[in-house]
């Protein structure tokens, strides 16, 4: 059993690191270990590798290299972006307005949590949008949430979970004409994205046209604990760790120089093979949800069929339990994710999965594979001919039997018509 | 109490290697090779009572089907059907397994509380414990709707 092969469905929870990104980050070790704020040669050689990545980053992102901090991670900068935001002098510092911030339900808990403690707070007001059952947000509801003290607007540009790509660059394009003032600012979680999707921040050459971006390492074969956040020049934030002042004083502690090296390699390497992998992604993820809505039945697709990331695929499973499920995949050598309560640190059902409007027995149900680099049509194959007998297994030793099995099928056809019509 | 009851820890970590497992070995063999749980729909008349706890809304649903001898009450068969996670199966698994093994009578098995059966499991996590080792609930369920119908 130990020399069991494994096929790795999991690359939303963090990727492997990829070899040549290892290689950049080799010299910065043991040789150029030296502290970037040092004024000598070994401070210099490292302060010039976070500069270097700085400005690799910038320029894949269309921004300029002052408007790059790195942080230790996505979560981090999420943090940043919305914490940091409080101490801009002309939003929630002005003590006679309370504050306003827009943002999704299917958020990442890096973006919720920090949101629900300043309401908590009483600092700030909070508007939580919801999404369709395609997991999409409504532009319209969006502008009607908008008020003259919304600082801060956060979507993520696309889901972990259920991998749902956002208008983003709408959203950008309603708030532009919204804002008469510098706010609100627009924060977008593009830890998912970066890996498939168009990464330009700047209109009008297209771009999102956000003004804050969170990127992570370890979601695009980089290394973890490191991430940027990119904030437009004037967006003013006020650091949530304090120190020696680097990064401009907004994130202070020594830079992590081995990691911000790989980062911009990782990022690098991903943006130039996005179209590619995407490409070649899509053909199997759209193989592996045809066959397993064939081969076992009431399987219900979570999101949108099309607009979701070439690499996400996220199922419900009516009638068999998700942890379950994934202890069994393990078994044969499958590593997958589930939005099931039972695998959550809370016992909680996944919100996201929940926010689509389905009963509890979904978010139990649901499974999430998402596909990598090392995955072939061969892993693809395997995975679709070994999830159904535990399927069937699960569901025989179920006392249950979901009800609404109509209703399933009517919602599945349903979202396979809307996703002709889009 | 059982010492591993006690840990705070979510997660099983051995002491001494400091190696993680998420469940212990015998949660995992009662899970993947699981102990009276009824393949076919119950024939008329092949069980006394059943008995079933839980909800979508928590989780974890369970069912157990009984068959009492009359006279000594003891428990002739006892078989179960789950909706749930690792523990909630391995639970009932092993429920089933210690009140079949030893020959229990009905007021015997009502004995048997949580920690017993995350004891002959090894161990679950603490925080599964509430939500899916609920097996005994399931039995006193069943045993409620067999004196239901037997002592009417």
């Amino acid at each position: 059993m130990k020399n069991m092969a494994r096929f790795y469905f999991d690359h939303a929870s963090t990727t492997e690191l990829d070899p040549r990104v290892k290689k950049a980050m080799e010299p910065y070790w043991l040789e150029k270990f030296g502290n970037p704020s040092s004024i000598y040669q070994e401070g210099r050689e490292a302060k010039t590798a976070i500069e270097k990545a700085r400005k690799t980053i910038a320029d894949l992102i269309s921004a300029r290299p002052e408007e790059i901090i790195f942080t230790a991670g996505g979560t981090e900068s999420d943090n940043l972006a919305i914490f940091g935001m409080l101490g801009h002098p002309t939003s929630a510092r002005r003590s006679d307005v309370q504050a306003h911030i827009i943002t999704t339900k299917i958020e990442h808990h890096a973006v919720l949590y920090p949101i629900k403690k300043l309401e908590k707070g009483g600092l700030i007001k909070a508007t939580y949008l919801s999404v369709d059952k395609n997991g999409l947000i409504d532009l319209a509801e969006f502008r009607k949430s908008l008020t003259e003290n919304t600082i801060l607007v956060t979507v993520g540009y696309a889901n972990n979970e259920i991998g749902v790509v956002q208008p983003i660059a709408e959203i950008a394009k309603i708030l532009r004409n919204f804002r008469n003032s510098k706010t609100p600012f627009f924060h977008t979680d593009a830890c998912q994205a970066a890996g498939y999707l168009d990464m330009k921040v700047n209109p009008p050459t297209g771009g999102l046209g956000v003004d804050l971006m969170t990127v992570n390492g370890s979601k695009i074969y980089g290394p973890k604990g490191v991430g940027f956040l990119y904030a437009r020049n004037g967006v003013k934030l006020e650091p949530i760790v304090y120190g020696g002042g680097q990064e401009r004083g907004i994130r202070s502690g020594t830079e992590n120089v081995p990691a911000i090296v790989g980062l911009a390699e990782a990022f690098k390497i991903a943006q130039a093979e996005q179209k590619k992998e995407s490409l070649r992604l899509i053909k199997i993820r759209d193989f592996i949800i045809k066959e397993l809505q064939k081969r076992i039945p009431d399987v219900v697709l979570n999101g949108h069929p099309t607009k979701r990331l070439p690499n996400n695929i996220s199922i419900s499973v009516l009638n068999a339990e998700g942890e379950s499920m994934v202890l069994y995949l393990d078994a044969k050598g499958i590593a997958a994710s589930t939005g099931s309560a039972c695998t959550s640190e809370s016992l909680e059902p996944s919100h996201v999965i929940m926010a689509l409007g389905l009963p509890y027995e979904y978010s139990h149900g649901s499974l999430r594979f998402t596909l990598g680099r090392s995955n072939t049509k061969k892993d693809a194959e395997y995975l679709i001919k070994t999830l159904p007998p535990i399927v069937e297994k699960l569901r025989q030793m179920s006392p249950v039997k979901f009800k609404s099995q109509i209703t399933i099928r009517q919602l599945a056809d349903k979202s396979q018509i809307n996703s002709k019509s889009q | 109490m059982t010492k591993i009851q006690k840990k705070k820890s979510p997660d099983l970590v051995d002491d001494k290697t400091s190696a993680c497992w998420y469940y212990s070995d015998l949660v995992k063999e009662h899970f993947f090779h699981p102990r009276n749980f009824l393949k076919k729909d119950p024939k008329p008349g092949e069980f006394d009572a059943e008995g079933q706890v839980g909800n979508f809304k928590c989780g974890d649903i369970m069912r157990m089907w009984l068959k009492v001898e009359p006279k000594t009450e003891k428990i002739q068969k006892l078989k179960w059907r789950t909706f749930g996670c690792g523990p909630a199966i391995a639970s009932i698994s092993a429920f089933t397994e210690m009140v079949l093994e030893n020959h229990l009578t009905i007021k015997e098995a009502l004995k048997i509380k949580p920690q017993d059966v995350v004891k002959k499991l090894g161990g679950v996590p603490s925080r599964k414990i509430h939500c899916s080792v609920m097996a005994d609930l399931a039995f006193k369920k069943a045993v409620e709707n067999y004196y239901k119908k037997t002592k009417k």
